[in-house]
């Protein structure tokens, strides 16, 4: 009985370390999108190059490839864009840009100045394609299957990490 | 002059706490859009229910961000093209996931969530009700002497 007058608040004291320890690795920025597993939204739109076209999703079922959601006026997005030139150089996939409530001036600026790893972007001027998405904080990146399938979702800039220990090993598996 | 300077102070911050007080409280609302009210009350009412995802602790309805500004026009346009409460709702969470909703629907992910509370406090009340029936049942002399309260 003695024991338990200590043995009580130290039982709890370290049940309580154990959540906030695990607490300080969640990010609650990082909201698990309900849309991995699920088709990716049905989208049109004009392409920022040429407004004359346009691509839809189902243009790009049959191949694996990545959306990266990005904009001119987005600053982590400039932080993202090496990374992503260098990663398209890779050409392990193609990567489709969705310029995100962008102006198409600014945005092809953008791509000139500091390079274009965009198979193509498309321009998503209202961000109606960006809600469909899910989009709340550019950039993000998702992978879709060739059967048109969510498989990933990245929320925030890609990293080198991100790239090595997920987007590759997930891109070889879905093409394998 | 040193003293002055206070009260200049003092009157310059009494007229700006008075210039504030003056704007009506719903110039924080976001301005209406749509010509019927109604249906700007039954948009607030169904997005003062779900959570902004850039500023996570304010509703769509309070928040500025741009994103809950062009949700609320979503809600908005779903409504005028006639979707019921929980259509719109379910457009949401199929985007965001339950995250959006204030009040999360019951279930398996969700239970320790709703259930947590109560349960920690009947644990809390029955150790409460164990420690003072065990008390109740200690003779006097059972109680330790030589640590009373007033030494802590």
């Amino acid at each position: 009985m003695k024991y338990l007058k200590f043995l009580i608040p130290m039982g709890i004291f370290l049940v309580l370390v154990l959540f906030l320890g695990a607490g300080l690795k969640l990010d609650p920025k990082e909201v698990p999108s309900p849309l991995i597993g699920k088709p990716a939204p049905a989208f049109a739109l004009a392409r920022l190059d040429d407004p004359a076209q346009t691509i839809r999703r189902d243009d790009l079922l049959g191949q694996v490839w990545m959306l990266n959601v990005w904009a001119s006026w987005c600053v982590a997005c400039r932080e993202e864009h090496p990374l992503l030139v260098e990663f398209a150089k890779s050409k392990m996939l193609p990567i489709y840009g969705l310029n995100y409530k962008d102006k198409p001036l600014a945005g092809q600026k953008w791509l000139s100045d500091f390079g274009n790893p965009y198979t193509a972007s498309l321009s998503d001027l209202d961000g109606r394609v960006g809600i469909d998405f899910g989009v709340y904080g550019v950039p993000e990146t998702f992978i879709i299957d060739r059967q048109g399938v969510v498989r990933f979702k990245q929320i925030g800039p890609v990293t080198p990490e991100v790239i090595r220990t997920k987007i590759e090993p997930l891109v070889r598996q879905l093409n394998g | 002059m040193a003293k002055r300077f206070p009260q200049a102070l003092l009157a310059a911050l009494t007229a700006l706490v008075l210039a504030c007080s003056m704007v009506p409280a719903w110039a924080n609302e976001a301005a209406p859009a749509s010509a019927d009210p109604a249906l700007e009350a039954r948009m607030m009412a169904i997005s003062s229910e779900l959570r902004c995802l850039v500023c996570q602790n304010q509703t769509i309805a309070d928040s500025h961000a741009e994103l809950a500004v062009d949700l609320r026009t979503q809600v908005r346009e779903l409504l005028q093209a006639g979707k019921t409460d929980q259509q719109i709702t379910d457009y949401m969470t199929a985007r965001y996931g339950d995250f959006v909703l204030y009040r999360p629907p019951f279930k398996a992910a969700t239970a320790l969530l709703w259930i947590g509370p109560g349960v920690m406090v009947l644990i809390g009340l029955g150790a409460l009700f164990m420690v003072l029936r065990r008390r109740s049942r200690m003779a006097a002399d059972q109680f330790e002497p030589e640590e009373p309260d007033t030494t802590r």
